[in-house]
């Protein structure tokens, strides 16, 4: 019989990392050690405890990363907290990849990019940061705003203090939302954050994180000049089938799923705001 | 054309059955409902069945795939049978177009196997209405319920049924029957169509304003504030979702039978509040806008993405059944600009 989108592969979890105390990575590859599928930054995955559930998530890895697939998963719901319970060598089930994904070959090409990440935001958008950073000459400037609510809430620490900041070209921003005793570096909430630093408005930027913050923060941009065709995010919805027929993730004549995740917010201001 | 006495139907029926998998409206204590065929079975000839017929193609509850979970290990098992050849005798205009509605969806690359199976292995015998009832709204949406698609457009008239095939699938059915049938001209059958045309003409809702519907007036319908007096009285049943044969979200849940995982879909509404539910927050936090979404997408997302063809083909079954008496006509008139 031909094959059908909605019957899974099986993933096999080989690696957990604790990176926050609700955040762990999990790497997941097929049973031979391979990578599941091919993607690009921004596209999702179904992945499933058979018994438990189905959900989508972002897949963290960047493209470049031919050996394996990540996901930086929340504990917050029946999914995400059985798979903050399982092990090293545990099985899933995985489909995809689903969704547009940024245009990182086309609209992004050429261009000072701004990254601005909430908490667990950052998930999707390190996909595409660390394209960029693979394929260097192709993009601008990079500059990346990431916030949580604390200094343990930042997730995979390590890679962005021992990597992005150490790089040419690469101007990190990292803020928490109130004061620690070991934190010397910037408090306060991202969007006053991303006002403080006052960006280029020839920039392209990419938000991900809560809605509050989004909102905050487009307005921000707005205010500084960037217009909305140069504000791109990424959007979160139930899902059931990822291929846009269960129908729950319709937004207007969109679905999230296969028409998005990501949207310019020129494209979102023509569509209803139920998302 | 070809026909057959009224009188002779049950053994074309028989015939059928005997061939492959046969399902046809019946009257029962509660209505008229698709059944299988069972010997002795008469067609029912009411205006239409309580159930529409997009059961045949995508059931309420499926099963998808099973799972056996033992330790950390998980094994797949593909649970797809190929699906028997099945008749549908007499399925109505309304519920044949909805068909096209549905395949536009599940045939949408990626192709949905399950639906795809059922559809290929269906021969659809549509009959034409001969009493249409006040619900009835097919001519709103383009439908011609004297002229019903199909592999086979069926009629009654003069105390025969007559036949005319439209696709491969039904000349070979037809083909297969032809010992039971008699060659006729069509006179009777454009007089039964005259005839059909001339009641529907007089039903009240025949001309529901549709050309308001269009992609760039989305974001004006949409905040229409009639929606809240329009939704006020939503108890969120989800009784129109179902009984539409159109409605075709779904969910997929797993089932742990005891002796492995069950993944099985079924059908899901709009309506519910666990919908869009997810762990945080949802975006459709009251009934209003779950009320919205309904007949949003019927009016103005589906055919926004399909080339202007309506999510809802006027069979009259939520008006039917809605226990608050509110439903897609109102709903058409109020949007539409029917003070």
């Amino acid at each position: 019989m031909e094959k059908e989108a909605l019957i899974p592969e099986i993933g096999i979890v080989t690696d957990i990392r604790i990176d926050t105390p609700d955040v762990r990575t999990f790497r997941v590859v097929t049973p031979d050690g391979k990578k599941p599928f091919v993607h690009i930054p921004g596209q999702c995955a179904m992945l499933s405890i058979p018994g438990v559930g189905e959900a989508l998530f972002s897949i963290t890895s960047s493209p470049t990363n031919t050996e394996f697939m990540e996901f930086s998963i929340k504990k917050c719901g029946c999914v995400t907290s059985f798979l903050h319970s399982i092990e090293p060598g545990q099985y899933v089930t995985i489909r995809g990849p689903y969704g547009n994904g940024f245009p990182v070959e086309s609209a992004f090409k050429g261009k000072d990019m701004l990254f601005v990440a909430g908490g667990i935001g950052l998930a999707p958008l390190r996909s595409v940061i660390n394209y960029c950073r693979h394929y260097r000459e192709n993009y601008g400037k990079i500059d990346i705003v990431y916030g949580s609510r604390s200094m343990q809430d930042l997730v995979d620490y390590n890679e962005i203090v021992e990597e992005w900041c150490k790089e040419d070209g690469i101007s990190v921003h990292l803020t928490i939302d109130r004061e620690q005793p070991e934190w010397d570096g910037h408090v306060g909430f991202v969007p006053n954050f991303v006002k403080e630093l006052q960006f280029d408005t020839n920039k392209t930027a990419v938000l991900c994180g809560p809605p509050i913050m989004i909102k905050f923060t487009l307005a921000g941009l707005q205010e500084m000049g960037f217009k909305k065709d140069q504000i791109y995010t990424t959007l979160e919805m139930r899902m059931k089938c990822g291929i846009g027929k269960c129908g729950r993730c319709n937004l207007g004549d969109k679905f999230i799923c296969k028409d998005g995740p990501v949207f310019r917010f020129d494209q979102l201001e023509e569509l209803p705001d139920e998302y | 054309m070809k026909s057959i006495s009224l009188s002779n139907l049950p053994e074309l029926l028989s015939a059928i059955a005997a061939k492959e998998a046969l399902y046809l409206p019946v009257d029962t204590k509660e209505g008229a409902e698709y059944k299988a065929y069972a010997e002795g079975d008469s067609l029912s000839l009411a205006c239409n069945t309580n159930r529409s017929a997009k059961d045949f193609f995508f059931p309420q509850v499926e099963d998808m795939a099973a799972f056996k979970v033992e330790g950390k290990k998980i094994e797949i098992i593909d649970v797809r049978k190929e699906t028997e050849d099945f008749v549908i005798f007499g399925a109505r205009a309304c519920d044949v177009k909805s068909f096209e509605v549905l395949d536009r969806v599940f045939l949408a690359d990626p192709v949905d196997t399950f639906y795809k199976n059922r559809r290929e292995h269906s021969t659809v015998v549509a009959l034409a209405c001969s009493a249409p009832e006040e619900t009835c709204f097919c001519s709103s949406f383009g439908i011609d319920a004297a002229e019903p698609q199909g592999d086979v457009s069926a009629w009654i008239a003069e105390g025969r049924m007559f036949f005319k095939p439209n696709t491969q699938k039904g000349e070979t059915l037809l083909s297969a029957l032809s010992a039971l049938l008699e060659e006729s001209d069509g006179a009777a059958v454009e007089k039964a169509k005259e005839e059909t045309r001339t009641i529907m003409g007089q039903l009240p809702l025949q001309n529901l304003p549709t050309e308001h519907f269009k992609p760039e007036k989305l974001m004006e319908h949409f905040n229409d504030p009639k929606w809240k007096e329009l939704s006020q009285a939503c108890i969120g049943c989800g009784t129109c979702t179902f009984v539409c044969p159109t409605c075709q979200c779904f969910d997929i849940r797993d089932f742990d039978t005891g002796n492995g995982i069950q993944r099985y879909r079924c059908w899901d509404s709009c309506m519910y509040s666990d919908f869009t539910q997810m762990a945080a927050d949802q975006p459709r936090h009251t009934q209003l806008e779950r009320f919205r979404q309904r007949f949003m997408h019927k009016l103005v997302y589906y055919p926004a993405n399909n080339e202007g063809l309506f999510g809802c083909v006027g069979c009259g079954r939520c008006l039917a059944k809605c226990p608050i008496s509110m439903n897609i006509a109102k709903v058409m008139k109020a949007l539409g600009g029917d003070k």
